[in-house]
């Protein structure tokens, strides 16, 4: 095999399927044939293997680091520290806080420490193994409320502020407002993992120039190309990377990985090389969900019309701060959730301590925000006598209300009719008929019969921002070309935008066919030969590379009617006049010409945040799903089979139907998961589970009918009046499969995940 | 790392007896997870996939004799019948490609406290037959481990099967997990009633060092259960038997649950398991 294989060869999307239809994917019949090369399939015939050595303690200062005994293994080439690194030892997507490798000192388990080239990867891992690296072990900040007392050891001596990395406090109309019901509680949410499939893996490939091919899994092209530009101290056209096959992001691939270490070793050694994480490394290998302590309390009036919202909330950013500064801004300002509230104060914490370093993760802060003002919500409807819905429904957004950053919702905001959609749908039928015990909390582990089993109800709802917040330069590149090849007009489209599952490589070839009226699209692979596309994550790739694709389609299309006398648009392989008179074949009119244009495209600008209230317009996009969740619980063992999983969304415009109820039943799982299973047990800073034994993510038969409406309100600011979909249906399925569970058992259960535990023993 | 491939039991009795140090292989399930994770680098594999003897079963003597290799899923299929505690516990060990592999050889040869097919074994009464070059001998299920990961097989010894006596009662297996698939067990209860016998055997599972039998639950609900005039069961002795499998429990706090929550949980099991056995002597079954 060659170096350039299927992982750099377009993707042709043929036939029919413009915006508001499923086409197939372009990549669909390769990943079911399991022939789609992932980035763990690279290959080069004079490849080495590259292994990392990783710390065992939470929190240790290194007193010396001896490569000897791991340079005398056979087929070792190379052992490398952060002596070897020639930039900047730094890296970090907000702050440059996190070294390549570390130097004097490790801040959680796992940190980077030695890197090794081999012949063959048991080579290098045995290694590895060998460095000697000599510890002073101390004792790791583990408490995240701890981090912030006097007298906390200070974790990131140049970091101004302590052990704080963020503190956003939203203040919002009266500071002291009283109201008649006042309900308050405090919840926990546990430590989730992306738990992707195809572990962080990519090669490195040096070149003649001096400079690199690294080809890599990631979200960002352009955000990498940056991080491994500053550690290699080399300029940007050095430094080229490719995307390789991804298997799943969610988040975790925002942050590098074995970026740099391949890098590294490719240059020093002159070869290619290739490093693909284990499973177990895999949990070492990238930021996690901030694990969140959130204290809230509602006030209201009698009628239940919201007065209030008071919440502090701390996250665990771990070791290192990666996003954690903008997952506490999301927190903050979608802290009250998608409700009308005249008056909020909340504060919201972002720490260092020892434990595992988080940052994005689907629905990335507003997912612990919304359990918790969920189950606020359910305990303010108790208070008052009325049904959970009916609270919601009171209360809720809709287009024209003003957030508590006092930003008003300038689109559709259906929050009331998302709500009414999933309450007034039919409830799944209560068990009956002869005994089948995969209908059964347990499942065929035949742990009941029937007995202890209790049916719940509950609902969530939740908004999301979608795309880069705060005044962030929020733009993608599109490059868009038309030409015809073997008789037929043919569009290209070049992004460095990460297809990371989610289907934009469909998309693309859908706006094209479109807005160029052509059969056949080409899309490249993408790389950083075209400019940034921005991240694939805050649900903002249709958003954004899909507007910039669509802009470049324009601009092509512009060109192309410019030479027919009275064109209007292009449909079917033809210049057509505005009434759809056909003017002029396509492929006659292109002839031999090449028409390309690139168009770097940004949404609306936000603003940064008020430091002192946290004003601002500040996302330039709401998005709402609505969950309600059926569940039966077994009351004595507290095993939850989750019946029933309806949601209902407002995607704006459905630009791809079949993709957009994938991902809210994707999105919905991801939530099941965290409501009753999902967790990294970290204990004194060490991981406890770094494996799908005992991490566990729902199986099939832990995933129910998940009926899906979908409401398309357009958006007027955004292209096609598309709504970002891929997050929120993550935030609102957690807290309405706990708010079942706490109907079936009268439990207060403020943890996500619940345990058996916390259902038997209350 | 040698991979030795007998094509009979004979070789690989001789191969084991040559490499004392060869672990042997079947469906790999605990076996390739210790490689993978570079737990273990064993100097070689004993391949016990071409040997037929350890992938047949029969029926002698009231046991059935099950080869060591014999499937899940052909447990689950041929034997639910003459050992419904096995192969309802064989429903519940991993996948369906786990199971398509893996047997019960493997499962004792881990002595995992956790392996599924340890407690209907030892509610069962069965004997694990343990062969070398020597000559052949067989042991009790319940001294057959001796410790989380430890048990009586010799370094030159292969399992080569387990004797279990037919059911002679309804059988029961229940198995508490985190999620309701391809899960480890937090515990899990296995139940045999011999209804000619008038005893109970019972084995608890991921609740102490090794798997372990309930015997003061099992006297208990010998004498208590009404075997003369099968009615319903009464709610104080399956509660009772149900408190008695907790005390035999010897669990821990650990990442898949806590020990209290264990003791409460088999006590759950047991009480339900023995109602469900009972339905089945009182109603004719």
């Amino acid at each position: 095999m060659s170096r350039t294989d299927t992982r750099t060869e377009s993707l042709t999307s043929t036939g029919t399927g413009g915006v508001g239809e499923s086409p197939l994917r372009p990549d669909g019949t390769l990943k079911v044939r399991g022939e789609f090369a992932y980035s763990s399939d690279l290959w080069h015939e004079d490849m080495l293997w590259g292994a990392t050595l990783r710390s065992p303690h939470p929190y240790a200062r290194i007193r010396s680091i001896d490569v000897g005994p791991a340079l005398t293994v056979p087929g070792v080439h190379v052992v490398l520290t952060h002596e070897d690194v020639p930039g900047e030892n730094r890296y970090g997507l907000e702050h440059a806080d996190q070294p390549v490798l570390a130097v004097d000192v490790v801040r959680y388990q796992g940190e980077p420490v030695a890197i090794v080239a081999a012949d063959d990867p048991e080579t290098a891992r045995r290694a590895a193994a060998r460095v000697r690296v000599d510890y002073e072990v101390l004792e790791p900040v583990t408490d995240a409320e701890a981090a912030l007392a006097d007298g906390a050891p200070v974790l990131h001596p140049d970091h101004p502020g302590g052990n704080l990395v963020r503190q956003v406090r939203i203040r919002f109309g009266d500071p002291a407002p009283t109201a008649p019901v006042v309900v308050s509680g405090e919840y926990t949410v546990g430590m989730q993992d992306q738990a992707f499939l195809g572990p962080e893996s990519g090669m490195a490939v040096p070149a003649e120039d001096g400079g690199i091919d690294l080809y890599v899994a990631t979200q960002w092209l352009h955000a990498d190309q940056r991080q491994v530009c500053l550690a290699l101290g080399l300029a940007p056209d050095k430094v080229r990377l490719h995307l390789a096959g991804v298997g799943g992001a969610f988040g975790a691939r925002e942050d590098l990985s074995m970026q740099v270490h391949a890098s590294l070793l490719a240059l020093r050694t002159g070869k290619p090389v290739k490093i693909v994480y284990g499973r177990e490394e895999s949990f070492f290998g990238h930021v996690h969900r901030h694990p969140a302590v959130l204290r809230y309390e509602h006030g209201a009036t009698r009628d239940g019309e919201l007065v209030y919202v008071q919440a502090e909330i701390i996250l665990d950013g771990g070791a290192y701060a990666s996003t954690t500064a903008a997952v506490t801004g999301n927190a903050a300002t979608l802290g009250a959730g998608p409700y009308r509230v005249p008056n909020v104060h909340i504060d919201c914490t972002g720490v260092y301590t020892n434990n595992p370093p988080c940052g994005a993760m689907r629905g990335f802060g507003a997912v612990q925000a919304c359990f918790a003002y969920e189950s606020q919500m359910d305990k303010l409807a108790e208070a008052l006598g009325i049904s959970p819905v009916e609270v919601r429904v009171r209360n809720a957004l809709e287009q024209g209300s003003v957030m508590p950053t006092g930003q008003v919702v300038d689109s559709a905001a259906p929050v009331a009719e998302l709500l009414e959609r999933v309450r007034d749908r039919p409830l799944p039928p209560e068990r009956g008929g002869p005994l089948d015990l995969r209908e059964l909390p347990g499942g065929v582990s035949n742990t009941t019969h029937g007995e202890g089993v209790v049916r719940g109800v509950g609902y969530g709802v939740g908004v999301k921002n979608v795309g880069f917040s705060e005044g962030f330069d929020d733009y993608s590149t599109a490059r868009v070309r038309l030409e015809v090849t073997a008789g037929e007009p043919v569009a290209s489209v070049h992004t460095a935008a990460a297809e990371v599952g989610q289907g934009l490589v469909t998309l693309q070839a859908q706006i094209a066919r479109t807005e160029l009226g052509v059969a056949r699209v080409v899309i490249l692979p993408a790389d950083t030969s075209v400019g940034s596309a921005g991240s694939t994550s805050a649900s903002r790739q249709s958003y954004v590379t899909g507007g910039a694709v669509r802009a470049a389609c324009e601009a092509v299309r512009e060109a192309v009617l410019a030479r027919v006398p009275g064109a209007a648009g292009l449909a079917g392989a033809a210049v057509v006049s505005a009434s759809g008179e056909v003017l002029a074949d396509l492929v006659e009119v292109l002839g031999e010409d090449v028409v390309e244009r690139t168009v770097e495209w940004r949404h609306r600008p936000t603003e940064a945040l008020d430091p002192a209230t946290g004003r601002a317009f500040a996302h330039v996009q709401y998005a709402f799903a609505a969950h309600r969740a059926v569940v039966d619980v077994d009351t004595e063992l507290g095993l939850v089979r989750v019946v029933e999983l309806a949601c209902a969304q407002d995607v704006g415009r459905a630009m791809n139907p079949d993709a957009v109820v994938g991902q809210i039943q994707g999105g919905s799982v991801q939530g099941l998961g965290l409501a009753v299973m999902e967790e990294i047990q970290v204990v004194d800073g060490v991981v406890r589970n770094a494996s799908f034994t005992d991490y566990l993510i729902p199986t099939v038969l832990d995933t129910p009918p998940m009926p899906v409406e979908v409401l398309e309100y357009a958006d007027p600011h955004a292209p096609y009046g598309l709504r970002g979909v891929g997050e929120p249906p993550t935030l609102s399925s957690t807290p309405a499969i706990v708010a079942a569970i706490r109907a079936a058992t009268g439990r207060a259960l403020t943890r996500a995940p619940v345990r058996p535990e916390h259902i038997v023993d209350g | 790392m040698d991979f030795l491939r007998p094509a009979s039991l004979a070789e690989a009795l001789a191969a084991k007896a040559e490499n004392p140090a060869a672990v042997p292989i079947a469906g790999g399930t605990d076996v390739m997870v210790e490689l993978n994770f570079d737990r273990r680098r064993p100097p070689a594999l004993l391949d016990l996939g071409r040997v037929a003897e350890l992938a047949r079963w029969g029926e002698e003597n009231g046991h059935v004799r099950l080869g060591a290799t014999v499937s899940y899923t052909r447990i689950v299929e041929e034997l639910g019948t003459v050992l419904p505690g096995l192969a309802m516990a064989a429903r519940t060990v991993g996948s369906p490609q786990i199971r398509n592999r893996a047997g019960v050889g493997g499962n004792l040869g881990s002595a995992s406290p956790a392996g599924d097919a340890h407690p209907p074994l030892l509610a069962a009464g069965a004997e694990v037959e343990l062969a070398s070059v020597r000559g052949t001998r067989t042991v009790p299920v319940g001294e057959f481990f001796l410790g989380p990961k430890r048990s009586a097989l010799a370094e030159d010894e292969l399992i080569t099967a387990v004797l279990v006596p037919r059911a002679a009662g309804p059988q029961q297996f229940a198995k508490v997990g985190t999620r309701n698939a391809m899960v480890i067990a937090v515990c899990s209860f296995g139940l045999a009633l011999d209804t000619a016998a008038r005893s109970v055997g019972t084995g608890i599972g991921s609740a102490g060092p090794t798997p372990l039998r309930a015997a003061e639950a099992e006297e208990f609900a010998a004498a208590a259960l009404p075997w003369d005039e099968p009615a319903a069961l009464d709610e104080a002795t399956a509660r009772e038997f149900g408190e008695l499998v907790a005390a035999a429990a010897r669990p821990i706090d650990d990442v898949r649950g806590s020990a209290a929550y264990r003791r409460h949980a088999l006590a759950v099991l047991a009480r339900r398991t023995l109602r469900w056995a009972w339905q089945d002597v009182s109603g004719g079954r």
